[in-house]
């Protein structure tokens, strides 16, 4: 169910950056369809009622197996780090490239600006 | 020789965040080093030809850590990188001279350079979209770099599809760690053939499929290529048509396809089909322009089309368990041509950088009669376009003798025809090239101009002696130690897992 809300979030990003005509907002989309595969990872690593994924004195007392079935995953957590750093940097490229566009055309509407065809 | 792996990665990246420093004392130096770092990635890729090894990031032992692995394929795509890079940095110490904030440009350079070195190198799915990123967004900076308004809406298109096909390669690799709990390329392919594939695996190669589709431009998903590669300056458009379409498209999407899903009949076929299509599509397309680093563009769509059409063939074949010495001439004619368009479309932006930088304009219809005013670089744009069109004994002509050969031993003759065909395409566009830009006669206003000199003609030149020289790589001794790693590693498919992990 929680996979499905995730995956009707990334097609809601999908659909805002192929139909949209503002600059902005497609970036928008983009940025939509990005965190929804960033909680789409961290939902794999999640599990119900787990605990955060640092050993403490008493798991390594009591066998860490016990710890190992109740912790959640801190791999995605990792990625999912590494990909909000990703994703920021080229949303300020994005942004960026928006605002010199703007100052060029006047516009942020992709249908006026199209001087590249053929 | 064995070199460290991980050098190939931090010499470009370590050289790109020190340039800004160095730049303050003044041009000069930063430009020696960015050319150092590339000369240099260039004689460390030639001496790691033929050899195969895993280096374990930190000594964390797979799966645990990361790790970089070097066999056959990823040699021969760092040699293609290299040559290409070191021939566009040294053609951009004179040609960058138009433009401002040398050092940012650099730096940028090296970044991507450093970005793809990482996806030919590394042995992790989610280091490999890390790498991949560093160098997608490098390049959507570089399309922009001019800054004008055609640069800027070139750049904002192929930034929108670029981050696109990021985001699925992202999700597909969410979806692989969370069907076989691995991200380690050869854990991966293990686990995918104890337990075979599921519903989510499938829809992970597809979104892999789309994701690299989009960076490789291959035919439904081209739309950016044509406006992004002109825009950019010339060095980083023969970067961009070169390698940078190959190795975060078609490698990335070989290695993933053939080494860790593994071939079937269904991926064969989209394969071939990916290949014939933008074959076609890009060679009708490209007849039309009269925007010189235009057509040169959609030349390139249609010649990626070339080699995913020998990988996909290739591919066919062992899905088909065919005979696997027909299988593995296929991918070696494909190979061997990614090798040679990244040397003959390099040198063709190149050329077109400098007649754009004499004249001053990308018009065909505005030139003319340019033989007399620049003979070097009509010499080679001339060899250049001899080798795409297949003319003996320029380079293009082997690769695809080796893929009509391969596609008539294995029964598929109307391949072959459409082989032939769309070289025959390549042909005319390129004689339209010659015929408008370095024949007729010369317009008034470009009675004044003259050859460009230094850097410029020692790249241009010395990518056009490889162009001819290129036949020679299939001399039995240099093919044994260039190509055939290579075909291998795609030709065992998924026994890559067992490679990497016994290394």
């Amino acid at each position: 169910m929680l996979y499905a809300l995730c995956f009707l979030l990334f097609t809601i990003g999908l659909y805002c950056a192929v139909t949209k005509k503002n600059m902005v907002k497609i970036v928008i989309g983009i940025m939509v369809m990005e965190y929804a595969v960033n909680l789409f990872l961290i939902m794999l690593g999640y599990r119900m009622g787990g605990v955060a994924p640092i050993i403490g004195r008493s798991d390594l007392e009591s066998g860490l197996g016990g710890f190992v079935n109740k912790s959640v995953d801190p791999l995605p957590q990792a990625l999912v780090l590494t990909a909000i750093v990703i994703s920021l940097g080229s949303l300020a490229l994005m942004i960026s490239i928006c605002v010199r566009t703007y100052e060029k055309y006047g516009t942020f509407d992709i249908t006026q600006i199209r001087r590249l065809k053929g | 020789m064995s070199v460290p792996l991980p050098v190939f990665v931090a010499i470009p990246l370590v050289t790109a965040f020190l340039l800004p420093v160095f730049a303050k004392r003044g041009k000069a130096v930063a430009t020696v080093l960015a050319n150092l770092a590339t000369i240099s990635l260039l004689v460390l890729a030639i001496a790691s030809i033929g050899q195969s090894r895993v280096y374990e990031v930190g000594r964390w032992s797979i799966p645990l850590g990361i790790n970089l692995v070097l066999d056959g394929l990823s040699s021969l795509l760092l040699l293609a990188i290299s040559v290409v890079s070191t021939a566009a940095m040294f053609f951009s110490i004179r040609y960058m001279e138009q433009y401002t904030a040398r050092a940012k440009y650099l730096s940028l350079f090296l970044l991507m350079v450093a970005g793809m070195n990482g996806v030919v190198l590394s042995g992790d799915i989610f280091n490999l979209f890390v790498f991949l990123e560093i160098a997608s967004l490098a390049s959507y900076a570089l399309v922009g770099f001019g800054c004008g308004h055609e640069e800027l809406e070139a750049s904002f298109k192929y930034m929108v599809l670029g981050s696109i096909g990021s985001i699925f390669i992202l999700f597909a690799v969410a979806l692989v760690y969370g069907n076989t709990g691995s991200l380690n390329m050869a854990y991966i392919s293990e686990a995918i053939q104890s337990n075979g594939l599921n519903p989510g695996l499938t829809f992970a190669l597809g979104l892999f499929i789309v994701g690299f589709g989009l960076k490789a431009a291959l035919v439904p998903f081209h739309a950016w290529l044509p406006d992004a590669h002109p825009s950019a300056p010339a060095p980083i458009s023969a970067m961009l048509s070169g390698i940078l379409i190959k190795t975060l498209g078609v490698y990335a999407l070989a290695r993933v396809v053939f080494n860790i899903f593994g071939i079937s009949l269904a991926t064969g076929w989209l394969l071939l089909t990916f290949g014939i299509v933008g074959m076609l599509v890009g060679a009708f397309m490209a007849f039309g322009q009269w925007d010189l680093k235009r057509l040169l563009a959609y030349s390139s769509i249609s010649q990626v089309g070339y080699v995913m059409l020998g990988i996909g063939l290739g591919g066919l074949i062992i899905a088909k368990d065919g005979n696997l010495a027909w299988a593995s001439l296929a991918i070696l004619g494909g190979l061997f041509h990614l090798l040679n368009h990244a040397v003959y479309k390099s040198l063709l932006f190149l050329t077109s950088g400098s007649i754009q930088m004499s004249t001053g304009t990308r018009q065909l219809r505005e030139m003319g009669g340019l033989a007399e005013k620049l003979p070097v670089t009509r010499a080679t744009c001339t060899v250049a376009s001899a080798a795409i069109a297949g003319i003996p004994p320029f380079s293009g002509f082997w690769s695809k003798l080796i893929l009509v050969i391969a596609s008539v031993q294995a029964g598929y003759y109307w391949v072959a025809a459409i082989i032939v065909f769309v070289s025959l395409c390549t042909l005319i566009m390129y004689l339209k090239v010659q015929r408008y830009v370095f024949l007729g006669e010369l317009p008034e206003n470009l009675q004044e101009i003259t050859e460009n000199r230094g850097s410029m003609l020692v790249a241009m030149v010395s990518l056009a002696c490889l162009c001819v020289l290129m036949g020679l790589l299939l001399t039995p001794g240099l093919r044994a130690s260039i190509f055939a790693p290579a075909v291998k590693v795609l030709v065992d498919g998924v026994s890559y897992s067992a490679n990497v992990i016994g290394m």
